[in-house]
C-alpha cells in the first residue's frame, strides 16, 4: 500500500496538475450537461423537499376515547397525566407537560383533542436504509458461516459432503438471484409458513426469507472463495501441523483457516459489497429495503430524480464504508 | 524402537512410480541413522511413511510397539511422539516463533500456558534463538527458521525425531548452525532418522548409514564401512559423485 503511494508520487507524469484539472472540468461538464438537459425537459428539482424522507416532525394529537369531564391534570416532571371521568368509566392519558390543550373541569366530548405535540420520526429512506443494513449484516454473517463449512466440505474426500457442496454451488451460481428470491418466498415460504400454521405457530415474515435467499446466494460464492483460499495454503503447513499430532480439525482451525481467511479477505469484501447491492432485489417480496422505500417515496413525492440519485448515494455510502473497513483490517493483519 | 517390515509404496499420480519396494529395517532407541541416496531413491517417502504422512500400501511399521498402519491406531497420538523437521521448515507464518513452539503443546499435549511457555523458552535457548521469541518466521534467516522448527518438534517430547533433508534449503553458511543443534541432540541420546546429503554429519554422528536407490535399501552399515569400504557398485558410484 505504502509502496504504491510512494510510486505514485515519484512517477508523476509531466503536467500532473493540468490533468487533474482536466478531470475536474470533465466531471463538472458532465454534471452540468445533465442538469441542463433536465432543465430542457422542465424537471423541477426540489432538493429542499428531500430531508423529510430522512426525518420529519410528526404532529400527534391525543384525543379522548370517551365523553366526560377532565377530572385532574397532574404534572410529573416533563410529563402530565390527564384523567377524563366519564359516566361509568375514567381514562388517563400520559402526555408531554407542555402539550396539554385542556383545563381542569373542562367538558370533553368523544374525539376531542386533549393534547398536541410534535415528535421526530425516521423518514422512509432511513427506514429502508436500516432494513438494508440489517439484512446485509445478518446475511453476511450467515454467508461466511455457510462459506467456511462449504469450503471445507468441498475439499472433503467424502463424496456425500463433496457432491452436496458441488450441487449447491452449481445450482446457486447457475440461476438468477431474482428467481431464487421468488422461490424462497413463494415456494419455501409457503411450505414453511403453512407447516408453521398447521402446528399453531406464527408466520415467518418476508424479511427472513430475504435474508435466507441472500445468505444462500452469497454462501455459494464464499464457498468457492474459501476453497480457493484453503488450497492456496502450502501443503507443508498441513503436514507440519499433522506431524505435531494435531487432528484435521485442529490443523484447520489453528493453522489453515487463519492463513486462508487473511488471504481471501479482498475477494470476500467484493462478495459482500455485491450482497449489499443485491439486497435491492428484495423489494419484489415486499421487504421495504432502501430501493423499495425509494420507490414508495417517488410515488408519493413524484421526485424520481432526487430520490433515486439519493438512493444510489446511500448504497455507495454503505459499500464504501465496508471496503474501507476491510482495507483497514487487511492492513492491521499484514502488520502481525 | 522402530521396526519396519517389508513396506511398499507406489505413487499413481502423475504416473506410476514404485517409491518403496520391500523396505525393511530396525532402528533401536538412541540410534542415529542417516538415510542417503540419489534423488528419487525413495528416502523421503520412507521417512514420511514412518509417521504416516504417506501411507504405505503394504507391510508393517511398529514404533515403540505401536502399529503405525493399524486401522485402530490413534495416528495423532502417535505423531505427537514422532517429531518431524522438514526441508522447507514449514513454520506457521501467522504465529510468532514463541507461538509456533507452544501451539501444539497446548492443543495436543493440553499443557497450561505457563508450562508450554517455559518449555518453549528452554528449547529456544537450547537452539540459540531465545531473543527471537517474539519475531515472525518471515523475519528470520533460513538457519534460524530451521532451528525454530527443531524446537517446535522437540516441544512435544518426542521419542523419535525424523529429519527430511533439514539443510538442503539453506544457504551454505547456515548449514553449520543447524547441524550443530542436531549433533547436540544426537549426543543427548535422541533416536534420530535423518535424510541428508551432509556426508560430514553422517561420518561424525551416525551409528548407521542406509543407502537407498530406486525404492530399495541397497546397503546398510556403519559410517566407517560405508565410506571406506562400500561393497555395492551403486554405493561406490553415488559416493564418487558426491564426495
Amino acid at each position: 500500500m505504502d509502496k504504491n503511494s510512494n510510486q505514485r508520487v515519484s512517477n508523476r507524469p509531466p503536467n500532473y496538475n493540468t490533468w487533474v484539472g482536466v478531470f475536474c472540468v470533465f466531471v463538472v461538464i458532465v454534471t452540468g450537461m445533465f442538469y441542463y438537459a433536465t432543465q430542457k425537459i422542465e424537471y423541477n428539482w426540489r432538493w429542499n423537499r428531500v430531508p423529510i424522507y430522512f426525518a420529519y416532525e410528526d404532529i400527534i394529537d391525543i384525543v379522548s376515547d370517551i365523553e366526560g369531564e377532565v377530572e385532574s391534570i397532574t404534572a410529573k416532571g416533563d410529563e402530565a397525566v390527564i384523567t377524563v371521568k366519564g359516566i361509568d368509566e375514567s381514562k388517563s392519558y400520559r402526555v408531554p407537560a407542555e402539550s396539554v390543550q385542556v383545563d381542569d373541569g373542562e367538558i370533553i366530548s368523544y374525539a376531542d383533542t386533549l393534547a398536541t405535540f410534535t415528535e421526530w420520526r425516521p423518514g422512509l429512506l432511513v427506514i429502508g436504509l436500516w432494513i438494508t443494513l440489517k439484512i446485509s449484516i445478518i446475511a453476511t454473517i450467515a454467508g461466511i458461516i455457510i462459506g467456511i463449512i462449504g469450503g471445507i466440505a468441498r475439499l472433503s474426500s467424502n463424496p456425500a459432503f463433496k457432491w452436496t457442496t458441488i450441487v449447491y454451488v452449481e445450482i446457486i451460481r447457475g440461476s438468477p438471484l431474482m428467481v431464487q428470491i421468488l422461490i424462497w418466498y413463494f415456494v419455501f415460504g409457503t411450505v414453511i409458513n403453512d407447516l408453521l400454521a398447521a402446528n399453531g405457530l406464527g408466520r415467518l415474515p418476508a424479511f427472513w426469507y430475504g435474508v435466507a435467499s441472500l445468505a444462500c446466494f452469497a454462501g455459494a460464492y464464499v464457498t468457492e472463495i474459501v476453497r480457493a483460499g484453503i488450497q492456496s495454503i502450502h501443503r507443508g503447513q498441513t503436514e507440519a501441523a499433522r506431524s505435531l499430532g494435531m487432528s484435521y480439525a485442529q490443523s484447520m482451525r489453528y493453522i489453515i483457516l487463519p492463513q486462508a481467511l487473511r488471504r481471501i479477505l479482498p475477494p470476500l469484501a467484493g462478495q459482500f459489497i455485491s450482497l449489499i447491492k443485491d439486497s435491492s432485489l428484495l423489494g419484489i417480496i415486499a421487504i421495504r429495503e432502501l430501493t423499495k422505500a425509494a420507490r414508495e417515496v417517488v410515488s408519493a413525492s413524484l421526485q424520481p430524480f432526487e430520490v433515486y440519485i439519493l438512493a444510489a448515494i446511500l448504497y455507495l455510502v454503505l459499500t464504501f464504508t465496508l471496503s474501507m473497513a476491510v482495507q483497514k483490517l487487511e492492513r492491521r493483519m499484514a502488520v502481525s | 524402537m522402530i521396526d519396519v517390515q517389508k513396506i511398499n509404496k507406489t505413487f499413481h499420480v502423475p504416473h506410476e512410480v514404485k517409491a518403496l519396494v520391500d523396505v525393511s529395517t530396525k532402528i533401536s532407541a538412541g540410534e542415529v541413522v542417516v538415510v542417503c541416496g540419489p534423488s528419487g531413491s525413495g528416502k523421503s517417502t520412507f521417512l514420511r511413511c514412518l509417521n504416516r504422512l504417506e501411507k504405505a500400501d503394504s507391510g508393517h511399521i511398529l514404533i515403540d510397539g505401536i502399529d503405525v498402519l493399524g486401522q485402530k491406531t490413534n495416528i495423532n497420538k502417535l505423531r505427537a511422539e514422532v517429531g518431524m523437521v522438514f526441508q522447507s521448515f514449514n513454520l506457521f507464518p501467522h504465529k510468532t516463533v514463541f507461538d509456533n513452539v507452544t501451539l501444539a503443546q497446548r492443543v495436543v499435549r493440553k499443557r497450561s500456558k505457563n508450562a508450554s511457555g517455559e518449555k518453549a523458552n528452554a528449547l529456544l535457548k537450547k537452539v540459540g534463538i531465545q531473543d527471537k521469541a517474539g519475531a515472525y518466521p518471515d523475519n528470520l534467516s533460513g538457519g534460524q527458521q530451521q532451528r525454530v522448527a527443531i524446537a517446535r518438534a522437540l516441544a512435544m517430547d518426542p521419542k523419535v525425531m525424523l529429519f527430511d533433508e533439514p539443510t538442503s534449503a539453506l544457504d551454505p553458511e547456515m548449514i553449520g548452525e543447524v547441524l550443530d543443534v542436531m549433533k547436540t541432540l544426537a549426543r543427548e541420546g535422541m533416536t534420530m532418522v535423518v535424510v541428508t546429503h551432509e556426508m560430514g554429519f553422517a561420518r561424525e554422528v551416525a551409528d548407521r548409514v542406509i543407502f537407498m536407490d530406486e525404492g530399495a535399501i541397497v546397503e546398510v552399515g556403519t559410517p566407517e564401512h560405508f565410506f571406506t569400504n562400500p561393497t555395492h557398485e551403486r554405493t561406490k558410484l553415488f559416493l564418487s559423485q558426491i564426495l
